[in-house]
Protein backbone atom coordinates (compact mmCIF):
# COMPACT_ATOMS: atom_id res chain seq x y z
CA UNK A 1 0.00 0.00 0.00
CA UNK A 2 2.81 1.72 0.51
CA UNK A 3 3.60 2.49 -3.08
CA UNK A 4 0.38 3.78 -4.43
CA UNK A 5 1.05 7.05 -1.95
CA UNK A 6 3.65 8.69 -4.68
CA UNK A 7 1.07 8.41 -7.35
CA UNK A 8 -1.92 9.23 -5.94
CA UNK A 9 -0.05 12.62 -4.51
CA UNK A 10 1.54 13.12 -8.35
CA UNK A 11 -2.27 12.60 -9.50
CA UNK A 12 -3.67 14.83 -6.91
CA UNK A 13 -0.78 17.36 -7.55
CA UNK A 14 -1.40 17.28 -11.56
CA UNK A 15 -5.07 17.67 -10.77
CA UNK A 16 -4.46 21.02 -9.03
CA UNK A 17 -1.92 22.14 -11.27
CA UNK A 18 -3.84 22.22 -14.73
CA UNK A 19 -7.13 22.82 -13.32
CA UNK A 20 -4.99 26.67 -12.09
CA UNK A 21 -3.29 26.64 -15.44
CA UNK A 22 -6.57 26.96 -17.33
CA UNK A 23 -7.45 24.93 -20.79
CA UNK A 24 -4.38 23.39 -22.43
CA UNK A 25 -3.44 22.06 -26.05
CA UNK A 26 -0.96 20.43 -24.46
CA UNK A 27 -2.05 18.52 -20.83
CA UNK A 28 -5.21 17.59 -19.12
CA UNK A 29 -6.43 17.36 -15.38
CA UNK A 30 -6.42 13.62 -14.66
CA UNK A 31 -10.05 14.00 -14.24
CA UNK A 32 -10.89 14.33 -17.75
CA UNK A 33 -8.49 12.16 -18.88
CA UNK A 34 -10.65 9.85 -16.94
CA UNK A 35 -13.51 11.01 -18.41
CA UNK A 36 -11.98 10.44 -21.48
CA UNK A 37 -10.36 7.29 -21.42
CA UNK A 38 -14.67 6.02 -20.64
CA UNK A 39 -15.74 7.71 -23.74
CA UNK A 40 -13.31 6.18 -25.78
CA UNK A 41 -14.15 2.78 -24.11
CA UNK A 42 -17.76 3.39 -24.53
CA UNK A 43 -17.89 4.29 -28.33
CA UNK A 44 -16.26 1.35 -29.29
CA UNK A 45 -13.22 3.00 -30.77
CA UNK A 46 -10.52 2.05 -27.93
CA UNK A 47 -10.80 -1.66 -28.20
CA UNK A 48 -11.18 -1.72 -31.98
CA UNK A 49 -7.73 -0.13 -31.63
CA UNK A 50 -6.68 -2.05 -28.65
CA UNK A 51 -7.46 -5.48 -30.91
CA UNK A 52 -5.40 -4.12 -33.62
CA UNK A 53 -2.35 -3.42 -31.90
CA UNK A 54 -2.98 -6.90 -29.99
CA UNK A 55 -3.33 -8.64 -33.25
CA UNK A 56 -0.03 -7.19 -34.35
CA UNK A 57 1.87 -7.90 -31.11
CA UNK A 58 0.43 -11.16 -30.65
CA UNK A 59 1.00 -12.19 -34.54
CA UNK A 60 4.52 -10.71 -34.59
CA UNK A 61 5.09 -12.83 -31.09
CA UNK A 62 4.10 -15.83 -32.05
CA UNK A 63 6.04 -15.87 -35.54
CA UNK A 64 9.30 -13.73 -33.53
CA UNK A 65 9.53 -15.95 -30.78
CA UNK A 66 8.64 -19.36 -32.20
CA UNK A 67 11.17 -18.89 -34.68
CA UNK A 68 13.57 -17.87 -32.23
CA UNK A 69 12.69 -20.96 -29.96
CA UNK A 70 13.75 -23.08 -32.73
CA UNK A 71 17.11 -21.50 -33.48
CA UNK A 72 17.87 -21.07 -29.54
CA UNK A 73 17.09 -24.69 -29.31
CA UNK A 74 19.41 -25.47 -32.43
CA UNK A 75 22.61 -23.51 -31.37
CA UNK A 76 21.69 -24.37 -27.80
CA UNK A 77 22.37 -28.26 -28.95
CA UNK A 78 24.30 -28.09 -31.63
CA UNK A 79 27.87 -26.38 -30.92
CA UNK A 80 29.34 -26.38 -34.46
CA UNK A 81 25.91 -24.37 -35.49
CA UNK A 82 26.47 -22.01 -32.64
CA UNK A 83 30.03 -21.48 -33.93
CA UNK A 84 29.05 -20.91 -37.34
CA UNK A 85 26.20 -18.79 -37.31
CA UNK A 86 27.84 -16.44 -34.09
CA UNK A 87 29.20 -13.82 -36.35
CA UNK A 88 26.67 -13.48 -38.74
CA UNK A 89 23.93 -13.28 -35.36
CA UNK A 90 25.95 -10.77 -33.89
CA UNK A 91 26.30 -8.58 -36.38
CA UNK A 92 22.57 -8.44 -37.27
CA UNK A 93 21.44 -8.37 -33.50
CA UNK A 94 22.63 -4.60 -32.63
CA UNK A 95 20.10 -3.54 -35.46
CA UNK A 96 17.49 -1.49 -33.49
CA UNK A 97 14.05 -2.82 -35.12
CA UNK A 98 12.68 0.39 -35.34
CA UNK A 99 15.54 0.41 -38.03
CA UNK A 100 14.07 -1.85 -40.47
CA UNK A 101 11.01 0.07 -40.71
CA UNK A 102 11.58 1.45 -43.73
CA UNK A 103 12.68 -1.37 -45.42
CA UNK A 104 9.67 -3.27 -44.40
CA UNK A 105 7.14 -0.27 -45.72
CA UNK A 106 8.84 -0.51 -48.91
CA UNK A 107 8.77 -4.23 -49.15
CA UNK A 108 5.15 -4.61 -47.13
CA UNK A 109 3.32 -1.55 -47.02
CA UNK A 110 0.65 -0.05 -44.61
CA UNK A 111 -1.04 -2.34 -42.12
CA UNK A 112 -1.00 -5.49 -40.36
CA UNK A 113 1.95 -6.82 -42.20
CA UNK A 114 4.34 -4.50 -42.09
CA UNK A 115 3.80 -4.14 -38.35
CA UNK A 116 4.01 -8.09 -37.42
CA UNK A 117 7.34 -8.29 -39.62
CA UNK A 118 8.58 -5.60 -37.17
CA UNK A 119 7.56 -6.90 -34.18
CA UNK A 120 8.51 -10.43 -35.19
CA UNK A 121 12.13 -9.42 -35.84
CA UNK A 122 12.30 -7.24 -32.07
CA UNK A 123 10.93 -10.74 -30.38
CA UNK A 124 13.44 -13.00 -32.16
CA UNK A 125 17.03 -11.61 -30.73
CA UNK A 126 15.89 -12.21 -27.06
CA UNK A 127 14.06 -15.04 -27.38
CA UNK A 128 16.82 -16.50 -29.64
CA UNK A 129 19.35 -15.90 -26.65
CA UNK A 130 17.93 -16.66 -23.79
CA UNK A 131 16.62 -20.18 -25.26
CA UNK A 132 20.19 -20.97 -26.05
CA UNK A 133 21.39 -19.88 -22.83
CA UNK A 134 18.22 -22.08 -21.22
CA UNK A 135 19.33 -25.10 -22.82
CA UNK A 136 22.85 -24.63 -22.14
CA UNK A 137 22.58 -23.92 -18.73
CA UNK A 138 20.49 -27.17 -18.16
CA UNK A 139 22.50 -29.03 -14.89
CA UNK A 140 24.91 -31.24 -16.35
CA UNK A 141 24.50 -33.69 -13.35
CA UNK A 142 20.63 -34.06 -14.26
CA UNK A 143 22.06 -35.67 -17.91
CA UNK A 144 24.12 -37.78 -15.64
CA UNK A 145 21.38 -38.95 -13.90
CA UNK A 146 19.32 -39.09 -16.92
CA UNK A 147 22.50 -41.53 -18.59
CA UNK A 148 22.61 -43.60 -15.09
CA UNK A 149 19.01 -44.48 -15.31
CA UNK A 150 19.44 -45.11 -19.29
CA UNK A 151 16.51 -43.35 -20.38
CA UNK A 152 16.05 -43.09 -23.86
CA UNK A 153 16.95 -39.44 -25.54
CA UNK A 154 13.19 -38.79 -25.58
CA UNK A 155 12.47 -40.19 -22.57
CA UNK A 156 15.11 -37.45 -21.47
CA UNK A 157 14.13 -34.38 -23.74
CA UNK A 158 10.79 -35.12 -22.32
CA UNK A 159 11.42 -36.02 -19.01
CA UNK A 160 15.12 -33.80 -18.01
CA UNK A 161 15.42 -31.29 -20.44
CA UNK A 162 12.16 -29.58 -21.45
CA UNK A 163 10.86 -29.35 -17.88
CA UNK A 164 14.84 -28.37 -16.89
CA UNK A 165 14.78 -24.92 -19.33
CA UNK A 166 10.98 -24.41 -18.71
CA UNK A 167 11.25 -21.61 -16.57
CA UNK A 168 13.73 -20.19 -18.25
CA UNK A 169 11.29 -20.22 -21.25
CA UNK A 170 8.97 -18.99 -19.97
CA UNK A 171 10.88 -15.54 -18.75
CA UNK A 172 11.85 -15.22 -22.11
CA UNK A 173 8.33 -15.23 -23.11
CA UNK A 174 7.12 -12.61 -20.75
CA UNK A 175 10.16 -10.32 -21.89
CA UNK A 176 9.48 -11.04 -25.30
CA UNK A 177 5.63 -10.19 -24.56
CA UNK A 178 6.16 -6.53 -23.28
CA UNK A 179 8.92 -6.17 -25.96
CA UNK A 180 5.99 -6.65 -28.63
CA UNK A 181 3.43 -4.44 -27.25
CA UNK A 182 5.99 -1.72 -27.06
CA UNK A 183 7.39 -1.97 -30.50
CA UNK A 184 3.50 -2.42 -31.90
CA UNK A 185 3.08 1.08 -30.72
CA UNK A 186 6.24 2.48 -31.68
CA UNK A 187 5.05 1.32 -35.56
CA UNK A 188 1.75 2.46 -34.99
CA UNK A 189 3.14 6.24 -33.75
CA UNK A 190 6.00 6.28 -36.34
CA UNK A 191 4.13 4.63 -39.56
CA UNK A 192 1.18 2.55 -39.57
CA UNK A 193 -2.19 4.14 -39.56
CA UNK A 194 -3.82 1.77 -37.16
CA UNK A 195 -3.92 0.71 -33.80
CA UNK A 196 -3.46 2.49 -30.02
CA UNK A 197 -0.10 4.15 -31.01
CA UNK A 198 -1.83 6.24 -34.00
CA UNK A 199 -5.20 6.75 -32.18
CA UNK A 200 -2.80 8.49 -29.81
CA UNK A 201 -1.16 10.39 -32.48
CA UNK A 202 -4.33 11.67 -33.83
CA UNK A 203 -5.66 12.54 -30.63
CA UNK A 204 -2.16 14.67 -30.01
CA UNK A 205 -2.68 16.07 -33.44
CA UNK A 206 -6.37 17.19 -33.15
CA UNK A 207 -5.04 19.07 -29.76
CA UNK A 208 -7.06 16.74 -27.79
CA UNK A 209 -4.63 16.01 -24.40
CA UNK A 210 -7.44 14.41 -22.64
CA UNK A 211 -7.91 11.72 -25.14
CA UNK A 212 -4.54 11.35 -26.27
CA UNK A 213 -3.29 10.89 -22.15
CA UNK A 214 -6.60 8.56 -21.76
CA UNK A 215 -4.73 6.07 -24.25
CA UNK A 216 -1.36 6.49 -23.56
CA UNK A 217 -2.82 5.35 -19.79
CA UNK A 218 -4.73 2.34 -21.62
CA UNK A 219 -1.72 1.21 -23.40
CA UNK A 220 -0.09 1.05 -19.89
CA UNK A 221 -2.94 -0.41 -18.47
CA UNK A 222 -2.84 -3.12 -21.43
CA UNK A 223 1.00 -3.94 -20.80
CA UNK A 224 0.81 -4.00 -17.19
CA UNK A 225 -2.19 -6.48 -17.53
CA UNK A 226 -0.05 -8.65 -19.88
CA UNK A 227 2.87 -8.58 -17.87
CA UNK A 228 0.82 -9.46 -14.63
CA UNK A 229 -1.47 -12.57 -16.21
CA UNK A 230 2.25 -14.11 -17.60
CA UNK A 231 3.75 -13.66 -14.06
CA UNK A 232 0.59 -15.40 -12.43
CA UNK A 233 0.62 -18.24 -14.84
CA UNK A 234 4.84 -18.35 -14.62
CA UNK A 235 4.46 -18.52 -10.46
CA UNK A 236 1.33 -21.43 -11.62
CA UNK A 237 3.34 -23.31 -13.76
CA UNK A 238 6.67 -22.84 -12.18
CA UNK A 239 6.53 -22.98 -8.39
CA UNK A 240 9.57 -24.91 -7.91
CA UNK A 241 11.67 -22.25 -9.98
CA UNK A 242 14.14 -20.37 -8.05
CA UNK A 243 13.49 -16.20 -7.56
CA UNK A 244 16.67 -15.69 -9.78
CA UNK A 245 15.19 -17.15 -12.92
CA UNK A 246 12.31 -14.60 -12.56
CA UNK B 1 35.58 -67.67 -3.29
CA UNK B 2 33.36 -66.43 -5.53
CA UNK B 3 34.23 -64.24 -8.56
CA UNK B 4 34.19 -60.09 -7.56
CA UNK B 5 31.50 -58.37 -8.47
CA UNK B 6 33.24 -55.25 -9.73
CA UNK B 7 37.17 -55.81 -11.07
CA UNK B 8 39.83 -53.53 -11.91
CA UNK B 9 41.96 -54.91 -14.15
CA UNK B 10 44.97 -52.84 -14.87
CA UNK B 11 43.03 -49.79 -15.70
CA UNK B 12 44.59 -46.57 -17.20
CA UNK B 13 42.47 -42.80 -17.31
CA UNK B 14 44.22 -40.79 -19.57
CA UNK B 15 42.81 -37.00 -19.59
CA UNK B 16 45.28 -34.89 -22.16
CA UNK B 17 48.34 -34.25 -21.06
CA UNK B 18 46.83 -35.79 -17.02
CA UNK B 19 47.34 -39.56 -16.26
CA UNK B 20 44.47 -39.88 -14.02
CA UNK B 21 45.08 -43.63 -13.07
CA UNK B 22 47.66 -46.05 -13.56
CA UNK B 23 47.60 -49.55 -13.70
CA UNK B 24 44.53 -49.73 -10.99
CA UNK B 25 43.95 -53.08 -10.20
CA UNK B 26 41.41 -53.86 -7.65
CA UNK B 27 38.20 -55.64 -6.72
CA UNK B 28 35.26 -55.24 -4.27
CA UNK B 29 33.16 -58.81 -3.46
CA UNK B 30 29.49 -59.13 -3.64
CA UNK B 31 27.98 -57.79 -0.56
CA UNK B 32 31.00 -56.30 0.50
CA UNK B 33 31.24 -52.47 1.40
CA UNK B 34 34.26 -51.02 0.37
CA UNK B 35 35.48 -47.26 1.40
CA UNK B 36 38.25 -45.57 -1.43
CA UNK B 37 40.07 -42.48 0.30
CA UNK B 38 43.31 -41.03 -1.06
CA UNK B 39 43.91 -37.40 -1.53
CA UNK B 40 42.71 -35.23 -3.74
CA UNK B 41 43.69 -35.92 -7.33
CA UNK B 42 44.37 -39.55 -6.46
CA UNK B 43 41.69 -40.41 -8.94
CA UNK B 44 39.33 -42.28 -6.64
CA UNK B 45 35.98 -39.88 -7.76
CA UNK B 46 37.39 -41.17 -11.13
CA UNK B 47 37.54 -44.99 -10.39
CA UNK B 48 33.36 -44.35 -9.26
CA UNK B 49 32.58 -42.88 -12.79
CA UNK B 50 34.68 -45.76 -14.43
CA UNK B 51 32.99 -48.57 -11.48
CA UNK B 52 29.40 -46.74 -12.57
CA UNK B 53 29.45 -46.77 -16.64
CA UNK B 54 30.34 -43.25 -16.85
CA UNK B 55 33.77 -43.22 -18.21
CA UNK B 56 35.82 -45.55 -20.10
CA UNK B 57 38.99 -46.52 -19.36
CA UNK B 58 41.94 -45.58 -21.48
CA UNK B 59 43.54 -49.02 -20.86
CA UNK B 60 42.86 -51.85 -19.03
CA UNK B 61 39.20 -53.10 -18.09
CA UNK B 62 36.49 -52.45 -15.71
CA UNK B 63 34.55 -56.15 -14.89
CA UNK B 64 31.04 -56.10 -13.37
CA UNK B 65 29.49 -58.97 -12.45
CA UNK B 66 32.59 -60.54 -15.02
CA UNK B 67 31.51 -58.34 -18.10
CA UNK B 68 33.26 -55.45 -18.87
CA UNK B 69 31.56 -51.81 -18.34
CA UNK B 70 30.00 -50.61 -20.73
CA UNK B 71 27.84 -47.97 -19.74
CA UNK B 72 25.37 -46.94 -16.96
CA UNK B 73 23.39 -50.29 -15.81
CA UNK B 74 19.70 -49.99 -14.33
CA UNK B 75 20.77 -52.55 -11.29
CA UNK B 76 23.63 -49.77 -9.94
CA UNK B 77 22.66 -47.29 -8.49
CA UNK B 78 24.88 -43.96 -8.28
CA UNK B 79 24.60 -41.51 -5.08
CA UNK B 80 26.12 -37.91 -6.03
CA UNK B 81 27.47 -35.73 -3.63
CA UNK B 82 25.66 -32.76 -5.02
CA UNK B 83 22.02 -34.08 -4.52
CA UNK B 84 20.41 -30.29 -4.51
CA UNK B 85 21.71 -30.89 -8.65
CA UNK B 86 20.67 -34.45 -8.68
CA UNK B 87 17.18 -34.15 -8.06
CA UNK B 88 14.75 -32.76 -9.84
CA UNK B 89 13.72 -29.36 -8.63
CA UNK B 90 10.16 -29.46 -10.46
CA UNK B 91 9.31 -33.00 -8.91
CA UNK B 92 8.04 -33.96 -5.81
CA UNK B 93 9.54 -36.01 -3.26
CA UNK B 94 7.41 -38.78 -4.45
CA UNK B 95 7.72 -37.72 -8.70
CA UNK B 96 11.87 -37.94 -8.15
CA UNK B 97 11.41 -41.37 -7.00
CA UNK B 98 9.22 -42.21 -9.32
CA UNK B 99 11.44 -41.13 -11.99
CA UNK B 100 13.45 -44.60 -11.50
CA UNK B 101 10.59 -46.28 -11.28
CA UNK B 102 9.62 -44.78 -14.33
CA UNK B 103 13.07 -45.54 -16.39
CA UNK B 104 12.59 -49.16 -15.28
CA UNK B 105 8.81 -49.53 -17.03
CA UNK B 106 7.28 -50.04 -14.31
CA UNK B 107 3.41 -50.00 -14.64
CA UNK B 108 2.11 -46.65 -13.69
CA UNK B 109 -0.67 -48.71 -10.81
CA UNK B 110 2.35 -50.59 -9.09
CA UNK B 111 4.47 -47.38 -8.60
CA UNK B 112 2.61 -45.31 -5.75
CA UNK B 113 3.18 -48.59 -3.12
CA UNK B 114 6.59 -48.99 -4.38
CA UNK B 115 6.93 -45.34 -3.76
CA UNK B 116 5.43 -45.50 -0.54
CA UNK B 117 7.45 -47.82 0.78
CA UNK B 118 10.77 -46.38 -0.54
CA UNK B 119 10.11 -43.28 1.17
CA UNK B 120 9.33 -44.70 4.63
CA UNK B 121 12.65 -47.32 4.12
CA UNK B 122 14.22 -43.62 4.40
CA UNK B 123 12.56 -41.73 6.93
CA UNK B 124 10.70 -39.23 4.47
CA UNK B 125 6.90 -40.89 4.70
CA UNK B 126 5.86 -37.62 5.74
CA UNK B 127 7.61 -35.66 3.25
CA UNK B 128 6.26 -37.24 0.09
CA UNK B 129 4.49 -34.29 -1.58
CA UNK B 130 7.31 -31.76 -0.77
CA UNK B 131 9.77 -30.48 -3.50
CA UNK B 132 13.53 -30.71 -3.38
CA UNK B 133 13.93 -26.89 -2.48
CA UNK B 134 11.33 -27.63 0.96
CA UNK B 135 13.79 -30.14 2.67
CA UNK B 136 17.10 -30.09 4.38
CA UNK B 137 20.22 -31.46 2.83
CA UNK B 138 20.08 -34.45 4.95
CA UNK B 139 16.90 -35.23 3.68
CA UNK B 140 17.63 -34.23 -0.37
CA UNK B 141 19.86 -37.00 0.41
CA UNK B 142 17.86 -39.49 1.95
CA UNK B 143 15.70 -38.54 -1.38
CA UNK B 144 17.91 -39.71 -3.45
CA UNK B 145 19.09 -42.83 -2.09
CA UNK B 146 15.64 -43.70 -2.20
CA UNK B 147 15.74 -43.13 -5.99
CA UNK B 148 18.66 -45.36 -5.92
CA UNK B 149 17.15 -48.16 -4.15
CA UNK B 150 14.24 -47.80 -6.17
CA UNK B 151 16.69 -49.22 -9.02
CA UNK B 152 16.73 -52.80 -6.82
CA UNK B 153 20.55 -52.21 -7.05
CA UNK B 154 22.87 -54.85 -6.75
CA UNK B 155 25.52 -52.08 -6.17
CA UNK B 156 25.49 -48.83 -5.05
CA UNK B 157 27.92 -46.05 -5.90
CA UNK B 158 28.77 -43.44 -3.24
CA UNK B 159 30.54 -40.55 -4.31
CA UNK B 160 31.03 -38.16 -1.10
CA UNK B 161 27.46 -38.92 -0.26
CA UNK B 162 27.67 -37.69 3.41
CA UNK B 163 30.52 -35.07 2.82
CA UNK B 164 28.19 -31.42 2.17
CA UNK B 165 26.08 -32.47 5.11
CA UNK B 166 26.68 -31.51 8.90
CA UNK B 167 28.31 -33.73 11.20
CA UNK B 168 25.59 -35.09 13.44
CA UNK B 169 23.33 -35.41 10.04
CA UNK B 170 26.29 -36.93 8.75
CA UNK B 171 26.97 -39.64 11.17
CA UNK B 172 22.67 -40.86 11.36
CA UNK B 173 23.07 -40.92 7.38
CA UNK B 174 26.34 -43.48 8.15
CA UNK B 175 23.79 -45.27 10.51
CA UNK B 176 20.69 -45.34 8.13
CA UNK B 177 23.01 -46.78 5.23
CA UNK B 178 24.26 -49.62 6.96
CA UNK B 179 21.22 -50.63 7.84
CA UNK B 180 19.91 -50.42 4.40
CA UNK B 181 23.51 -52.35 2.66
CA UNK B 182 22.17 -54.89 5.61
CA UNK B 183 18.79 -54.81 4.83
CA UNK B 184 19.15 -55.13 0.65
CA UNK B 185 22.49 -57.03 0.96
CA UNK B 186 23.47 -54.15 -2.09
CA UNK B 187 27.42 -53.98 -2.48
CA UNK B 188 29.01 -50.76 -1.45
CA UNK B 189 31.41 -48.85 -3.40
CA UNK B 190 31.47 -45.73 -1.17
CA UNK B 191 34.35 -42.84 -2.13
CA UNK B 192 35.03 -40.59 0.77
CA UNK B 193 38.13 -38.21 1.92
CA UNK B 194 36.90 -38.89 5.47
CA UNK B 195 39.10 -41.02 6.94
CA UNK B 196 37.07 -41.99 9.77
CA UNK B 197 34.15 -42.23 7.68
CA UNK B 198 35.74 -44.81 5.97
CA UNK B 199 36.62 -47.38 8.60
CA UNK B 200 33.20 -46.94 10.38
CA UNK B 201 31.67 -47.61 7.38
CA UNK B 202 33.53 -50.26 5.49
CA UNK B 203 34.35 -54.04 5.37
CA UNK B 204 37.75 -53.15 4.13
CA UNK B 205 39.22 -49.36 2.84
CA UNK B 206 41.46 -49.06 -0.09
CA UNK B 207 43.97 -45.97 -0.13
CA UNK B 208 44.72 -45.38 -4.12
CA UNK B 209 48.10 -42.80 -4.00
CA UNK B 210 48.20 -39.86 -6.60
CA UNK B 211 49.74 -39.59 -9.72
CA UNK B 212 48.78 -41.67 -11.12
CA UNK B 213 45.82 -43.08 -9.52
CA UNK B 214 46.48 -46.68 -7.81
CA UNK B 215 46.17 -48.91 -5.16
CA UNK B 216 48.20 -47.70 -1.99
CA UNK B 217 46.96 -49.55 0.83
CA UNK B 218 44.36 -51.81 1.67
CA UNK B 219 43.03 -52.55 5.21
CA UNK B 220 40.86 -55.39 6.55
CA UNK B 221 38.50 -53.82 8.88
CA UNK B 222 37.40 -56.80 11.68
CA UNK B 223 35.62 -54.02 13.55
CA UNK B 224 32.13 -55.50 15.20
CA UNK B 225 28.56 -54.65 13.55
CA UNK B 226 26.23 -53.32 14.21
CA UNK B 227 28.78 -50.95 14.41
CA UNK B 228 28.17 -47.72 16.80
CA UNK B 229 29.28 -44.25 16.94
CA UNK B 230 30.18 -43.99 20.07
CA UNK B 231 31.75 -47.48 20.95
CA UNK B 232 33.29 -48.82 17.82
CA UNK B 233 35.00 -44.96 17.32
CA UNK B 234 36.39 -45.07 20.72
CA UNK B 235 37.65 -48.72 19.96
CA UNK B 236 41.35 -49.82 20.12
CA UNK B 237 41.16 -51.40 16.54
CA UNK B 238 39.42 -48.32 15.17
CA UNK B 239 42.23 -46.14 16.35
CA UNK B 240 45.11 -48.59 14.93
CA UNK B 241 43.47 -48.50 11.80
CA UNK B 242 43.18 -44.43 11.81
CA UNK B 243 46.83 -44.15 12.70
CA UNK B 244 47.46 -46.47 10.02
CA UNK B 245 45.45 -44.42 7.06
CA UNK B 246 46.59 -41.32 8.67
CA UNK B 247 50.27 -41.97 7.83
CA UNK B 248 49.55 -43.87 4.82
CA UNK B 249 47.82 -40.46 3.33
CA UNK B 250 50.28 -38.02 4.79
CA UNK B 251 53.48 -40.14 3.01
CA UNK B 252 51.51 -40.11 -0.12
CA UNK B 253 50.12 -36.46 -0.03
CA UNK B 254 53.74 -35.56 0.38
CA UNK B 255 55.59 -37.77 -2.52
Amino acid sequence: MKGLVVPVVLIALAEIAARAGGPSDSTAPPSQVLVALAGALADGSLLAATRDTLTSAFGGLALGAGAGLGGGLALGLVRPLDRLMELTLELLRPIPSVAIIPIALIALGFGYRLEIAIVAFSCFWPVLILTRAAVRSVEPRLIEVARALRLSPGSAALKIVAPAAAPRLFVALRLATGVALVVAVTVEIAVNPQGLGYEAMMASQALRPALMLADLLWIGMVGYALNAGLLFAQRRLFPYASEAAR
Amino acid sequence: MSAPLIAFRAVDLVFGPVRVLGGLTMDVKRGEIVCVVGPSGCGKTSALRLASGLLRPTRGEVLFDGEPVRGPRRDVAIVFQDYSKALLPWRTASGNVSLALEAMHMARGRRPARIAELLARVGLAGAADKYPSQLSGGMQQRLQIARCLAQTPLALMMDEPFGALDALTRQTLQDEMLDIAQATGATIFFVTHDLEEAIYLGDRVIGLAPHPGRVGLVLDVHLPRPRDQVATRESAEFLKLRRALYDFIHTSERS
